[in-house]
């Protein structure tokens, strides 16, 4: 094998663990390799790749943000309570919704840069406020999302759904803010050695109040599409996603210790679980191995992705 | 600095204990004349994360109020060992009868077994408790329910076609029993096929994912049996303009949500437990405890099949 060939695998490992899924999982079932079931993975995938999207960032440095799900929850709850139950016009109402997953994300920067906690508690601390904020606002129950809002959930021309463009325009967001940004470069650099990116004169601790910003911004977003979908904000919405997207992150070839990682490795990441799920219930697996399954080819993504890399080496 | 910031924290906290037990206790300063005034009932919930459970502590505060006792509810968010934590605190709280919602069936016996060491009553309340003595039982049968589910399926698909169903959250007793007397239910229609059960983890939006997934292999079923309402309201969004016509959708549990669908015509049944029902019962039993009556063992609060027709007795 090239040099040259080799390079593209160790860097598009988890493309290639995609296409084999994928292949493996037309052959099994020939109901997966259909226009309309592939459009399905896409809106399946989308609330998981733009709230990894946002953990891209933290990620590269060298951070973790734990708190996407409940914000994403608490966004929508937000969105949904000032529109449906306080009668405030929708657009004013989405803008609140996005600016309370951004100011949950700054909580979060101030308290990890300024108030030195570690990333893992800051965003733990915020995983239960955000929720607990949700349910206060909803009193524990659904609220219906405005009209309007909902067609974020819909189809335009009758087949394209929106989740799938939403999560497309994210990922371009993203992959421009890592590679084309100040920002973007100096979150490698912190990922990297955060010492070292202080001495050349990056101020780290303004970046991170961006990077958790930004993911708190993606959360909300993913919150708003979650919501759509169903047409109705949930307080328990979106539970257990963090990890999803982390997974994602990581099965994207990021590493956790920073300073790696790319917009379209996550998508790849988030395109693997879905498919993974859809695949599984293609397939009729029981409910009990379904998880086993999903475990196991998650811990072979990353391996195979890791043994690749440091043969590479 | 560091100081301040811990008397702030203690300070807030102080505050939102006595918002707290203002709410809670509020009954508890318009005694009336009967005397049970001083009884205190703990009542430790598996998750207010769930509507269902929301209605559940609404029917439990208003018997409470109705009763004149002060009822203290906690939120185990669904961790076993919380709730044991919760119930042993109610013990040292001179609680005089305890209702647990048990997070999980198995874990909840060392909670019940420290509440028996002091004599306190318990009542499990809409799940039973396996290893462990309660006083009572108020829970609905989920294994009839599941039968009036196929029942009232197979008679709106006109018995017969293909149905799928969406389980809940793999392991639990509800989607267990649920599904089990789904099964044995379905079994008395030949010409009904089960053609896929896949889990939808109770959740709103896996029902919708895992629906979407099983049309692209399934594309004419004609029946959806739903463990529970968020899946079938899930379910209904995959199905579009089907549900409703060609598609017949059950759901269980009768939440508000699921009644609406059912108005809309979107969800032909749903199979109605009665959660503020069992919240009352539980606390009504609770208080008959704490006063040292004697209580039968299990009270099956009843499940009804709740379909247009009928929806105004769940409305109300």
């Amino acid at each position: 094998m090239s040099d040259k060939a080799r390079g593209w695998l160790s860097e598009n490992g988890a493309l290639v663990a995609l296409v084999v899924l994928a292949v493996a999982l037309s052959l099994l079932s020939s109901d997966f390799l259909s226009v309309s079931n592939l459009l399905n993975v896409g809106v399946q995938a989308a609330v998981t790749a733009i709230l990894a999207f946002g953990a891209t960032f933290v990620i590269i440095t060298g951070g973790i943000d734990l708190s996407v799900g409940s914000v994403a929850a608490l966004s929508a709850i937000t969105l949904a309570y000032l529109s449906t139950t306080s009668g405030l016009p929708w657009p004013l109402a989405t803008l609140l919704g996005l600016a309370v997953g951004v100011a949950c994300g700054l909580a979060n920067a101030a308290l990890i840069a300024y108030g030195k906690l570690p990333p893992f508690i800051a965003t733990l601390a915020m995983l239960g406020i955000a929720r607990g904020l949700a349910l206060v606002i909803s009193e524990g129950s659904p609220i219906a999302m405005p009209d309007a809002v909902s067609h974020v959930g819909d189809t335009v021309a009758g087949y394209l759904p929106v989740p799938v463009l939403v999560m497309l325009v994210m990922g371009v967001i993203a992959a421009v803010i890592l590679n084309r940004t100040y920002a973007g470069r100096a979150m490698y650099a912190i990922g990297g050695n955060e010492e070292a990116a202080r001495l050349s004169g990056i101020k780290v601790n303004r970046m991170k109040l961006v990077t958790y910003a930004l993911s708190g911004g993606f959360a909300a977003v993913a919150g708003i599409v979650l919501a759509s979908r169903l047409a109705s904000a949930q307080p328990q919405a979106a539970a257990g996603y963090e990890l999803d997207a982390i997974a994602a992150v990581v099965i994207g070839g990021a590493s956790l210790s920073g300073g790696k990682g790319r917009a379209f490795g996550t998508f790849v990441g988030a395109l693997i679980l879905a498919v993974l799920r859809n695949g599984l219930n293609l397939l009729s697996v029981s409910a009990f191995w379904q998880q086993v399954v999903i475990g196991v080819v998650i811990a072979l993504a990353v391996l195979v992705d890791t043994l690749r890399r440091r043969s590479a080496n | 600095m560091k100081l301040g910031i811990i008397a702030a924290g203690a300070a807030l906290a102080l505050g939102l204990a006595a918002c707290g037990s203002g709410g809670s206790s509020g009954s508890g300063g318009s005694t009336p004349a009967g005397g049970s005034g001083d009884i205190k009932i703990g009542m430790s919930i598996s998750t207010l994360n769930n509507p269902y459970f929301v209605q559940l502590r609404a029917g439990a505060e208003e018997e409470a109020k109705k009763l004149g006792v002060a009822l203290t509810v906690t939120d185990a968010q669904n961790d076993a060992s919380q709730q044991v934590n919760q119930v042993q605190n109610f013990t040292s709280q001179n609680m005089k009868a305890i209702v647990i919602n048990p997070v999980d069936s198995d874990a909840a016996a060392p909670a019940v077994k420290a509440a028996d060491r002091v004599s306190v009553p318990v009542i499990a309340a809409d799940r039973g408790v396996n290893g462990a003595e309660v006083a009572q039982t108020v829970a609905s049968d989920n294994v009839a329910g599941g039968k009036l589910a196929a029942q009232e399926l197979a008679k709106q698909m006109g018995e017969k076609g293909k149905v799928v169903v969406l389980q809940g959250v793999p392991g639990t007793s509800a989607s267990r029993d649920r599904g089990q007397g789904f099964t044995e239910g379905i079994k008395a229609y030949p010409n009904i096929q089960v053609v896929a059960q896949q889990p939808a983890d109770f959740d709103r939006t896996k029902g919708l994912d895992v629906m979407t997934n099983l049309l692209q292999s399934h594309p004419d079923i004609t029946g959806v049996f739903a463990e529970n309402d968020e899946m079938a309201l899930g379910a209904i969004k995959a199905l579009g303009a089907k549900a409703g016509a060609e598609v017949k959708v059950v759901g269980f549990d009768g939440t508000p949500d699921g009644l609406k669908a059912i108005q809309a015509g979107t969800l032909a049944a749903s199979i109605a437990q009665q959660p503020k029902l069992l919240g009352q019962q539980a606390v009504g039993n609770a208080v008959k405890a704490a006063k040292g009556e004697s209580l039968q063992k299990v009270v099956a609060v009843p499940v009804k099949v709740a379909t247009k027709d009928n929806l105004s007795e769940f409305t109300s």
